[in-house]
């Protein structure tokens, strides 16, 4: 396996040149190429949604999706939303519900509930429920995570923002 | 729906003399660079000459090995070496995993790699280990194991036939462990009493599923003959105590380091065969290799846990009254008992809680242990509970029914009353302090119960079938050293814990128990920042490292809070009295007149601010010299803490659910989920809540969807996550919490376990709730999963 293929994508708004074997997946090359943290491997068929990123605005599950595919794409991983702002206000309404525990699966559940929010504005509970059914949550009952998902969405359509907690070092 | 503003703050007396963290929903500490993909888990960590080793595993339940080919692997790129179980017994030891306590508990020698016989597909033959992963993959397809398939042993029911093959010859047959408890005059009651029901509860074999799958990086450092592993698990002296003795080396050699870890459940509680052989190739090689398992991997070879078939009878009268318990229990570990903690466990406690929450005085319990060729079990969530809680429930359901008792009223008659403690359930258990009958006025209350059933009989006249269904329990948690400790397990039951007081003025805990996503952190800095005095954003928590946390057990039986976080109270309020010692010193006052409060030392008399801490650490440390003579400053202290009171601490609570069954279908609609749980002292509300509910999901899993499935030759047929069903967020119901605080007297804090009830009482109470809605169609299911074939089964539609 021997054959390498040259490609060049922007990760979290860097540009990266690489050479990598085509089966290559776009999650692995993250993780192992490029050392990024946030992006996790579960099951590696599809099913967990630990490796979901961002391709051209889309999330995508990481580990079903070749990196060569990402071939001059845009690549986003909850480390380039975190800073650029994107999920602030998810993530402060996690951090007030307890919507993690081990947080192997928050960056995942992070990135579906951003779309969510962006796509489905007016969602009721149960419609988040069934949105973040593509991700496994071994440890909240899921419970908590659709709790902070609503707020968020009573919080946006009040024009309000969530209350930040105070986190701690 | 519990938000964090409504949930009760503190109800019990403060435990500090300025309390303001504990009792109170506190967002976690360290937990918010977990939501930004700052976590370090064991596979984010890479070190320099890093090898990655895969498992060639056994293909089929039981085989005998011959010559294994490793020269057309050992050629490809990449790979540093091929190792088979004869070359790595030169450096690992086997082990047997038997508790002396267990008595006459057995089991078979077991090797790291298999040696002649493989015993359970899954089970790791040939290891290989390459420059990458991916090179370890690549070369594994060509490893040429020669072997013949050996009869297995599938069906536990037949285990112990004299027609089934004995899987290990020098034990003399399968069984691995019996026990037998006879209490009372039972078989005069069952013959004397009025009422007497029967059942045969079935569970399936299920697994943890932790979403970050087992891995570890072992590295072995030929400079100073030093071992560090980087281990995703709940018990790091454990680990380094295993891997001294297995490898002979000393405890100052192996240092065992966790960090982040992405889900345990008691899956990774357990040593496990290629914990040994990562660690035995990084020794060879003299370099780190990596081991993280696949989620094939993980199906077969994390440990399993719950096969069980349980005959059991309630006896009542007319009147009300339980008399008595009867359970013939056989259940089936895989091949070996798992090291160091023993797959007997899990059928001991069935016997022990069976019936724990009620006042009979009759009891008889059978247990029947057998081995066969499937994956290892273990202890997991919950370890037995919810199999004695689904078996209990379950009668004393159909003792109400047949009764005609509401199922909720027959509970309040029948279950130990709250000023009836301490004393001895009827199997022997010690209970301390409980609360069942607090419990079920709570949860009659917090579900509306009479609102509830109403609306179920309107329903049932529209042909919707409704069912609520209850289950009341008892947990155990707090340990002492009789879980393990007594049965020759090095097992600690103790922890320690550091509390230092930095220069700055930061206060820094160093204890043996880490965190496994339950917020063990969060409420060590909570108990600390009021034991000492200061804001929670000036406390430090580190876990996980056993070069330097004092000695502990780790993660297991809801201890942390109990155990971990009195060590943590003990140490911080010694800490304080010594930062009241040296500012005295300092101020050349008597430290009686003074008292500590947000990080200043005040007068106790006026209030005012006397010293802050930043500066009782500068003097501490940088000026001693200006000290009276003699005087040791001493901000680091450690204090220890075992619970020895009573065997276990136990706890208690009572869940209810409310399900809609379809008759055509068979398909279990989960409506609502009631829990009221008493763990003691709530150190924080809102993670109480999350644990009890995501252990609630857990047993849900079990009850409705969760199984290893094995076909006739005991091959697993669902090894994936596509196959394998576990709760999505879909399917779950809304879960309310409700807290009843009665705090045991065997420690300060007064905090018991909470990490397990949730998955204890869930499968109970559903159970019960789908029977409820089955029996105006005369029909029950007590074969858990309960699933929408065996619902079509019992109604007779297919």
């Amino acid at each position: 396996m021997s054959l390498k293929k040259k490609i060049t994508m922007t990760v979290n708004g860097l540009t990266v040149n690489a050479e990598i074997e085509p089966r290559r997946h776009l999650v692995d090359f993250l993780r192992e190429d490029l050392h990024l943290k946030g992006p996790h491997l579960g099951c590696e068929q599809g099913a967990c949604g630990a490796c979901t990123v961002k391709v051209d605005g889309q999330i995508i599950r990481g580990c079903l999706y070749l990196a060569v595919q990402a071939d001059g794409c845009e690549v986003e991983t909850i480390e380039g939303l975190t800073k650029n702002g994107t999920l602030a206000d998810l993530q402060e309404s996690f951090m007030r519900r307890n919507a993690m525990q081990c947080g192997f699966c928050s960056s995942g559940m992070l990135l579906a509930a951003a779309e969510l929010v962006e796509q489905r504005p007016h969602a009721s509970r149960e419609e988040v429920r069934e949105w973040i059914s593509g991700n496994y949550c071994r440890c909240t009952g899921y419970h908590s995570i659709v709790d902070a998902i609503v707020d968020v969405l009573e919080a946006r359509a009040k024009g309000e923002k969530i209350k930040p907690v105070v986190a701690h070092a | 729906m519990n938000k964090p503003a409504d949930l009760k703050g503190l109800v019990l007396d403060p435990v500090t003399n300025d309390q303001r963290y504990i009792g109170n929903s506190e967002p976690r500490h360290k937990a918010r660079r977990l939501l930004e993909g700052q976590g370090t888990y064991v596979d984010d960590i890479q070190l320099p000459r890093m090898g990655h080793v895969v498992y060639w595993r056994s293909p089929v339940a039981h085989m005998k090995i011959g010559k294994i080919h490793t020269e057309q692997a050992s050629k490809m790129p990449g790979v540093l070496a091929v190792v088979d179980g004869v070359k790595m017994a030169e450096i690992c030891k086997p082990w047997v995993a038997t508790l002396g306590h267990l008595a006459g508990m057995k089991s078979a020698p077991q090797h790291s790699l298999a040696i002649e016989r493989a015993c359970w597909q899954g089970e790791p033959v040939v290891a290989v280990v390459a420059e990458t992963r991916a090179q370890a993959e690549d070369a594994l397809q060509l490893i040429d194991v020669e072997w013949e398939e050996l009869p297995a042993v599938v069906s536990m029911e037949e285990a112990l036939s004299p027609d089934t093959p004995v899987i290990h010859p020098d034990l003399g047959d399968n069984l691995c462990f019996t026990r037998s408890l006879d209490v009372g005059q039972v078989d005069d009651v069952f013959a004397s009493a009025d009422v007497v029901c029967e059942a045969t509860f079935g569970f399936g074999r299920h697994t943890g599923v932790t979403l970050e799958p087992r891995c570890q990086i072992a590295d072995y450092n030929p400079g100073d003959r030093r071992l560090t592993v980087y281990h995703s698990q709940q018990a790091p002296h454990m680990m380094q105590d295993l891997y001294c003795r297995q490898f002979g080396l000393s405890e100052s050699d192996v240092h065992v380091i966790c960090k982040d870890v992405g889900g345990s459940f008691g899956i990774k509680v357990h040593a496990y065969p290629d914990d040994f052989a990562t660690v035995g190739l990084s020794m060879m090689l003299e370099r780190p290799v990596r081991f993280v398992a696949d989620r094939l991997e993980s199906f077969t070879s994390d440990i399993h846990a719950r096969e069980h078939r349980i005959k059991g009878r309630i006896a009542a009268n007319n009147q009300g009254d339980i008399l008595a318990f009867e359970i013939d229990d056989l259940t089936a570990i895989g091949p070996y008992s798992m090291f160091p903690r023993t797959s007997a466990i899990e059928g001991n406690q069935v016997v022990n809680l069976v019936g724990g929450p009620y006042k009979h005085q009759n009891y008889r319990a059978k247990l029947n242990v057998v081995f066969q060729n499937k994956t290892p079990t273990c202890q997991y969530r919950g370890v037995g509970h919810p199999i004695a809680c689904a078996v209990t429930e379950g009668l004393v359901d159909l003792a109400a029914q047949k009764l005609k008792m509401d199922p909720l009223e027959f509970r309040k008659r029948n279950v130990i009353p709250d000023d009836a403690y301490p004393c001895s359930g009827i199997s022997g258990i010690k209970l301390e302090v409980l609360s069942h009958e607090q419990c079920l006025r709570t949860i009659e209350k917090m579900m509306d119960y009479p609102a509830l059933r109403k609306e179920q009989a309107e329903l049932r006249k529209k042909g919707i079938y409704r069912g609520i269904g209850f289950a009341t329990l008892i947990e155990l948690t707090n340990p002492s050293p009789a879980f393990y400790g007594v049965g020759g397990a090095r097992i600690a039951s103790q922890d320690g814990a550091s509390a230092r007081l930095d220069p700055s003025g930061v206060v820094s805990i160093l204890i043996g128990v880490g965190e496994q996503g339950q917020g063990t952190e969060g409420i060590y800095a909570q108990i600390a920042a009021d034991a000492v005095g200061i804001s929670i954003k000036d406390v430090r928590i580190i876990t996980g490292d056993t070069d330097v946390t004092p000695y502990g057990g780790g993660t297991w039986a809801s201890r942390g809070a109990g155990v971990g976080g009195e060590a943590v109270l003990l140490a911080c309020q010694a800490l304080q009295e010594n930062i009241l010692k040296l500012a005295g010193a300092i101020l050349t006052r008597p430290p009686e007149e003074l008292v500590v409060r947000r990080g200043h030392i005040l007068d106790k008399a006026t209030g005012e601010q006397l010293l802050p801490f930043s500066e009782i650490g500068r003097i501490g440390y940088f000026r001693t010299d200006t000290l009276p003579a003699g005087f040791s400053a001493d901000l680091m202290v450690t204090r220890h803490y075992t619970q020895k009171e009573y065997p276990f601490i136990f706890t208690n609570g009572v869940q209810a659910s409310y399900v809609e069954v379809d008759p055509d279908t068979g398909f279990v609609k989960l409506l609502k989920h009631w829990a009221v749980e008493d763990c003691g002292r709530v150190l924080n509300p809102m993670l109480v809540d999350e644990q009890v509910r995501g252990a609630i999901v857990q047993g849900i899993g079990g009850v409705l969807f969760e199984e290893c499935l094995y076909d006739d030759s005991g091959l697993l047929r669902n090894g994936s996550m596509a196959d394998y069903l576990v709760p999505m967020a879909n399917e779950m119901p809304d879960i309310e919490v409700a807290h009843v605080e009665t705090p045991t007297q065997s420690s300060k804090l007064g905090a018991k376990g909470a990490g397990e009830a949730g998955t204890a009482g869930a499968p109970g109470a559903v159970q019960n709730a789908i029977n409820d809605a089955l029996a105006p169609l005369n029909a029950s299911v007590f074969d858990q999963p309960i699933t929408c074939e065996k619902i079509l089964k019992a109604l007779g539609r297919v």
